[in-house]
């Protein structure tokens, strides 16, 4: 198995390896050769411009958008080829930026949804609920009348219904008041301490990347170009560079 | 009194003609964006069944049953070969769809000839203040009805039904969560053509049977969903009702073919005053 990243002493096998991804759309590669490697229990935030292909690399790593070439793999097995709700039961837990909940659905409806995650297995909507107590409050209510807070927490626990083993956050933080942005970073940083699953986030926001992250990947021109260890996410002029618009 | 429930059961007769020309055509066309030309076809499948089955000496119900399920069969069928290559391309679909109805019509009178022994409608009449209504007909009222609710339930309260909306509403989501939308759209097109099928064994005992008695359902249907609009529920029953109306009313005034005139006025009318979307470029396209 090649690895996008030399395997690190003491660190089992990356949750999820990419290498050499080339993605886009209608036969522009925006992805030119995304090498990258989470690992397990991790916080990754991918920073850059706006452009640089960060929504496009999580797209391309649940499916949506087609691989035009290289590998990605999840605990060691090839997604690629797999369709994109294989790719999701297989571990991928995909939460889209805009957070795509289905308005005119429950929120209960939207659970329910998402227990196609589960294959051979009885989901739990509870574990769901423990995590976001206001959504066992609202779950008779249209998803649509949630505010924009609300409806990211409705997103993210559709997602952990399937117990993924790695979750995707793209902009979690757009358009969610400040103390909301908080909750959801203590939330998914909880979340992550309790059971070990890693997030690989897309985002803009200095707070919640500070508040989550434990290292940054920095993508340019459609490559992961750098890496950010903890120290340097505390630094404010390393990351007003990358970060500039 | 006597000319009133005259009326009301003209009313109650057009509205259940309707809802069942239309249910099938309005489940594919509000869940999947597919405008099934091939609609009556299914229909016509389903009554050709019916009697098929009767005929064998098997009780009406069961034969009506396995028309819906034939019917509904073929559908899945044709789907996998066919409309699931044409989604996301409404006039394609439209063209795929009416080859369909060309051959399943020509088919049909090539090697089941131009009509089949139908079977006698069941029931005698009952009479009401001076005039005797068919059963079978007033049974096909609360057929409608339940079959209304039942799709009602069906979208609404079972895990099917969950899924199918939350696939209309975002697909890519849909699938992001697991969901095997081929599988949906799948069994929601074998669904539209099991209601079709259910909807031509149903009438199969007051028709003749001929290959292209589609047609006689094709009409309406399309009227009832133009108007009833995307939604199958909001929509398909409420547009059938006010279509039944008029239908009713004009027929008992000046007979079927004003009846069917008045049907169409009422349609151009309701979209001139209720423009929606996709339902006035259907109508547009069709002249």
């Amino acid at each position: 198995m090649t690895d996008a990243m030399p395997p690190v002493p003491g660190l089992s096998m990356p949750v999820l390896s990419v290498s050499g991804l080339h993605a886009g759309y209608g036969g522009k590669p925006v992805l030119q050769g995304v090498d990258l490697a989470i690992r397990p229990g991790e916080i990754v935030a991918v920073i850059g411009r706006n452009g640089v292909g960060k929504t496009t690399l999580m797209r391309a790593l649940i499916g949506l958008l087609p691989a035009m070439q290289g590998e990605i793999r999840l605990s060691g097995n090839p997604l690629d080829t797999l369709p994109v709700h294989r790719r999701a039961r297989a571990g991928i837990g995909y939460v889209p930026q805009g957070r795509d909940v289905f308005g005119r659905l429950s929120v209960e409806e939207n659970l329910r949804v998402a227990e196609s995650l589960c294959v051979g297995r009885r989901p739990d909507l509870q574990r769901a609920y423990d995590t976001f107590p206001i959504l066992h409050e609202r779950r008779r209510q249209r998803a649509g009348t949630l505010s924009g807070g609300q409806q990211q927490m409705l997103a993210i626990a559709r997602v952990l219904i399937g117990q993924p083993s790695l979750l995707l956050l793209d902009e979690p933080s757009e358009g969610i008041q400040p103390s909301i942005v908080q909750d959801i970073s203590r939330i998914m940083v909880a979340l992550n301490r309790k059971t070990g699953i890693p997030i690989m986030l897309v985002e803009q926001n200095l707070d919640m990347i500070r508040a989550m992250a434990q290292r940054c990947a920095v993508m340019d021109k459609g490559r992961i170009t750098a890496d950010l260890s903890a120290q340097d996410l505390q630094d404010r002029s390393i990351m007003r560079r990358h970060l500039a618009v | 009194m006597a000319s009133l429930l005259n009326l009301l059961y003209q009313c109650g007769d057009s509205f259940a003609f309707l809802v069942l020309s239309a249910l099938g055509l309005a489940v594919i066309f509000g869940m999947m964006g597919v405008i099934n030309l091939a609609h009556g076809e299914f229909i016509m499948c389903g009554a050709m069944v019916t009697v098929s089955v009767a005929r064998l000496g098997l009780p009406l119900p069961v034969a009506i049953a396995c028309g819906a399920l034939v019917a509904g069969v073929i559908g899945i069928v044709l789907e996998r070969l066919v409309i699931r290559h044409l989604y996301g391309r409404p006039l394609d679909s439209i063209v795929a769809t009416w080859g369909i109805s060309l051959i399943a019509t020509q088919g049909t009178l090539i090697l089941v000839g131009s009509s089949l022994p139908g079977v006698g409608t069941p029931f005698t009449s009952v009479s009401l203040g001076g005039n005797s209504y068919p059963v079978y007909r007033l049974l096909l009222i609360a057929v409608a009805v339940a079959l209304l609710g039942a799709l009602y339930l069906l979208f609404n309260v079972t895990r099917y039904g969950t899924v199918a909306r939350a696939t209309i509403a975002l697909p890519h989501m849909a699938e992001a969560l697991g969901v095997d939308t081929g599988r949906v759209y799948s069994l929601t097109f074998g669904l539209g053509a099991a209601l079709a099928g259910l909807t031509g064994g149903l009438y199969a005992p007051t028709m003749t049977i001929v290959p292209t008695m589609g047609g006689t359902f094709l009409m309406e249907a399309f009227a009832t969903v133009v108007i009833g609009g995307t939604d199958v529920f909001i929509g398909t029953a409420p547009a059938a009702a006010v279509l039944g109306v008029v239908k009713a009313l004009a027929t008992s005034w000046e007979g079927q073919l004003i009846g069917q005139v008045a049907l169409l006025v009422a349609v151009i009318a309701m979209v001139r005053v209720l423009p929606r979307g996709v339902s006035g470029w259907l109508l547009q396209e069709r002249g």
